[in-house]
């Protein structure tokens, strides 16, 4: 199978992932949706790392997850916190950043 | 010798220096001090003058560089002397009239408690007049030249409690600027032109340089002599400058600083030899200036703003004389000389009139003086018979000369035209100084107990006011004789100033003749007005050109109306403009900018979804563009 296809995957992914973010107000599924574009070019990476035969953009892969990792903990922490004090998980009701 | 010219200047700067930042432990001995270095100053000229004398004509003139006061590639500015024949007839005239005023000024002064100022302001008066006469370039000549309109100014409203003399101040200073841009803008072309403002530089190469370039230039320092020599049109402030203590009156503005427009344009002659219609224009300025302010003497009643009209006439005389050429330079400085003598005698005369009539100016309230003050009666006649041009006396051996060179002017229409003018001058300069004459010192006594019952009680002035009008009265009668003895005077100054002998268009004994008989007939007409009949105590009405002369041929409300009230309307339309188009351009802008970030700011709404379109529209732009550029 050609590793094209994987490409092909990781976009479809990453445009799943954009539009979740974009649409979607639930801020757990904001959040699952970062992760799904992450890991969306994290599968663009491992894919180009095969297709040139070199292991750089594996390494990067790991790179990504650790961060995302640490992405998750900091914003589920945010997430929890809004929720206890605004009583919604909505992206749209935390909206006071504004003039 | 070259070494001490500086000190001519040094002297009386220290004097300045000392007076002024020496606080009130002078004030009792402050005098001697000033009066002491004016004539150090004063023996420094004469010491120099007898070195000059011992040289070859043509190498009298001395120079002393000081140092270098700007030194930069391509703009060099010295702090250097020139001591030349015509340098050196002023500096004997300023500090020789200087040393006598001072002395005058002591006895005039004593009851005066800020009298150690006034001869700071002397001292530093002389030294920045002893600068504008030997420096050696343009831009040190105006360093002097600014140097004397402050002192001026300072002295004019040196009583500054009484606001009209802090206004007469003001007035001095702000017309006197109008005429120091005139200096400025002309010292600005000399550099573009010549790339230098020394003396020699300049004036050596007016040949190459192009007649439209040199009349700008000519023009220009005769706005410059306008201003500093009251002449018309720049002549409002010398009535109103009579403010100021008389000494001041007699050296500044009578015999020394109002003959510093003379005195440039004499200095540039190289410039006004080349251009002949800014010649025209120094004669015409000078023609018009000469009937003008012989007009406004015959018609005031305060002494010595009828001497200032004369002042003015008599400068016209000599600016006329500038505007001739080589025909006329030497008679306009001898007149400058004598006129120097006589004029600060007839002032310190006015002065001494003064002292004993309780500082009463109106000479209606004057009269049958003569006997109550000899000497000034004596020394005051003298120098008024040689202000008349009396045969024999001073001011006939010059103003003569002037009339004549007038005559010559041109040999055509405008030699009789300027020559009539000249002519007809010294018959109103005899009826106006026979009417202060008369109204002064003959007739009998009209002054009154004023409202606190003080009846003045005239008497002859203190030795140390009269032995000054002694001896400047002796210069009245015997120096123009002296200067005319051979050509004397003419032959000094030729090296400096060239010489021509004018060849008027009508013969010499014909114009002596008819400048004798005009001013016996305008001092027997002044005679009839005012010696037969008896003068009254209030001015009568008066013929409209009388009230006109009396309002300074409404010099002042031209002024008014056409300078104020025109300032006023530029000002005015520059203010609307101001705030509609300037102002309106910038709260424009700024409107427009905050309207524009108005809409702008609702872009941040708050809604992290929508940054994250903005974002992500962003990146797809970018990558768009990316890949857009690599395509191509």
């Amino acid at each position: 199978m050609s590793p094209v296809n994987y490409l092909y995957l990781a976009a479809l992914l990453f445009a799943i992932g954009a539009t979740g973010v974009l649409i979607r107000r639930n801020a757990i599924v904001v959040f699952m949706c970062i992760e799904l574009m992450l890991n969306a070019c994290n599968l663009t990476l491992v894919t180009f790392s095969r297709m040139h035969g070199n292991l750089d953009g594996q390494i990067i892969a790991f790179f990504t997850m650790v961060v995302a990792a640490a992405e998750v903990v900091v914003g589920l922490a945010i997430i929890v916190s809004l929720f206890r004090s605004r009583h919604s998980a909505s992206v749209d009701d935390a909206s006071l950043m504004k003039l | 010798m070259e070494n001490l010219i500086a000190l001519l200047v040094a002297a009386p700067l220290l004097g300045a220096a000392v007076l002024l930042c020496g606080g009130r432990r002078l004030d009792r001995g402050g005098h001697w001090i000033g009066t002491l270095l004016a004539v150090v100053s004063f023996a420094v000229g004469v010491l120099l003058f007898t070195d000059m004398l011992g040289k070859d004509p043509e190498h009298r003139a001395m120079h002393q560089a000081l140092f270098s006061w700007i030194p930069v590639e391509g703009f060099q500015a010295d702090v250097a002397f020139q001591l030349d024949q015509l340098s050196m007839t002023f500096v004997l005239l300023i500090t020789g009239v200087g040393s006598l005023i001072h002395v005058y000024s002591i006895g005039y002064m004593e009851h005066d408690e800020r009298r150690r100022r006034f001869f700071g302001y002397l001292n530093l008066f002389l030294a920045a007049m002893l600068l504008l006469v030997i420096a050696d370039n343009y831009l040190l000549l105006y360093v002097g030249w600014e140097g004397v309109g402050l002192a001026s100014y300072l002295l004019i409203g040196f009583w500054q409690h009484k606001p009209s003399a802090a206004t007469a101040a003001k007035k001095a200073f702000l017309v006197n600027r109008v005429g120091d841009m005139g200096l400025s803008i002309a010292i600005m072309l000399m550099f573009t032109t010549f790339g230098t403002f020394a003396f020699g530089p300049v004036l050596e190469s007016t040949s190459e340089t192009s007649e439209g370039m040199l009349t700008a230039i000519g023009l220009m320092l005769l706005l410059a002599a306008c201003g500093k020599s009251a002449q018309v049109p720049l002549q409002s402030w010398l009535g109103d400058a009579m403010e100021g203590p008389t000494p001041v009156s007699a050296l500044i503005h009578a015999a020394t600083m109002v003959t510093a427009g003379v005195y440039l344009i004499t200095r540039s002659g190289a410039i006004f030899n080349g251009a002949p219609d800014a010649q025209l224009a120094v004669v015409i300025v000078g023609a018009v200036t000469l009937l003008f302010g012989a007009i406004v003497g015959c018609a005031k009643d305060d002494i010595k703003k009828a001497l200032a009209g004369s002042t003015m006439s008599q400068i016209g005389y000599m600016i006329l004389a500038a505007g001739l050429g080589p025909i006329g330079y030497a008679f306009a400085i001898m007149h400058l000389v004598t006129h120097g003598f006589f004029k600060a005698g007839l002032f310190l005369g006015a002065g001494s009139v003064m002292h004993g009539m309780n500082d009463e100016v109106d000479m209606r309230k004057y009269g049958g003086l003569r006997k109550y003050m000899p000497v000034t009666f004596v020394t005051f006649g003298l120098g008024y018979l040689a202000i008349i041009g009396f045969p024999g006396l001073s001011g006939f051996w010059s103003k003569d000369k002037i009339i004549e060179a007038a005559f010559a002017y041109d040999d055509g229409i405008r030699g009789w035209i300027f020559g009539g003018v000249a002519l007809l001058g010294a018959g109103i300069t005899a009826f106006y100084m026979t009417r202060v004459m008369i109204m002064t010192f003959f007739g009998e006594k009209r002054w009154q107990p004023d409202a606190e019952g003080n009846e003045p009680h005239p008497h002859e002035s203190p030795r140390s006011m009269t032995i000054p009008m002694i001896v400047l009265a002796f210069g009245s009668v015997f120096a123009g004789g002296l200067f005319s003895l051979n050509e004397s005077f003419v032959k000094w100054l030729e090296p400096v100033t060239q010489f021509e002998h004018p060849h008027p268009v009508i013969s010499v004994p014909a114009i002596t003749a008819s400048t004798v008989v005009v001013l016996l007939l305008g001092a027997a007409l002044a005679y009839v007005m005012y010696g037969r009949k008896e003068v009254p105590v209030t001015a009568p009405r008066g013929s409209l050109l009388t009230r006109a002369a009396r309002r300074d041929l409404l010099q002042d409300d031209f002024n008014h109306v056409v300078l104020v009230r025109g300032g006023e309307h530029l000002t005015r339309s520059l203010v609307y403009v101001d705030h509609t188009m300037v102002d309106g351009a910038v709260n424009g802008t700024a409107a427009g900018f905050g309207g524009l970030s108005g809409r702008l700011r609702k872009v941040q709404n708050g809604f992290a979804r929508s940054y994250a379109v903005s974002m992500f529209g962003g990146t797809a732009i970018l990558i768009a563009a990316t890949l857009l550029m690599r395509a191509v």
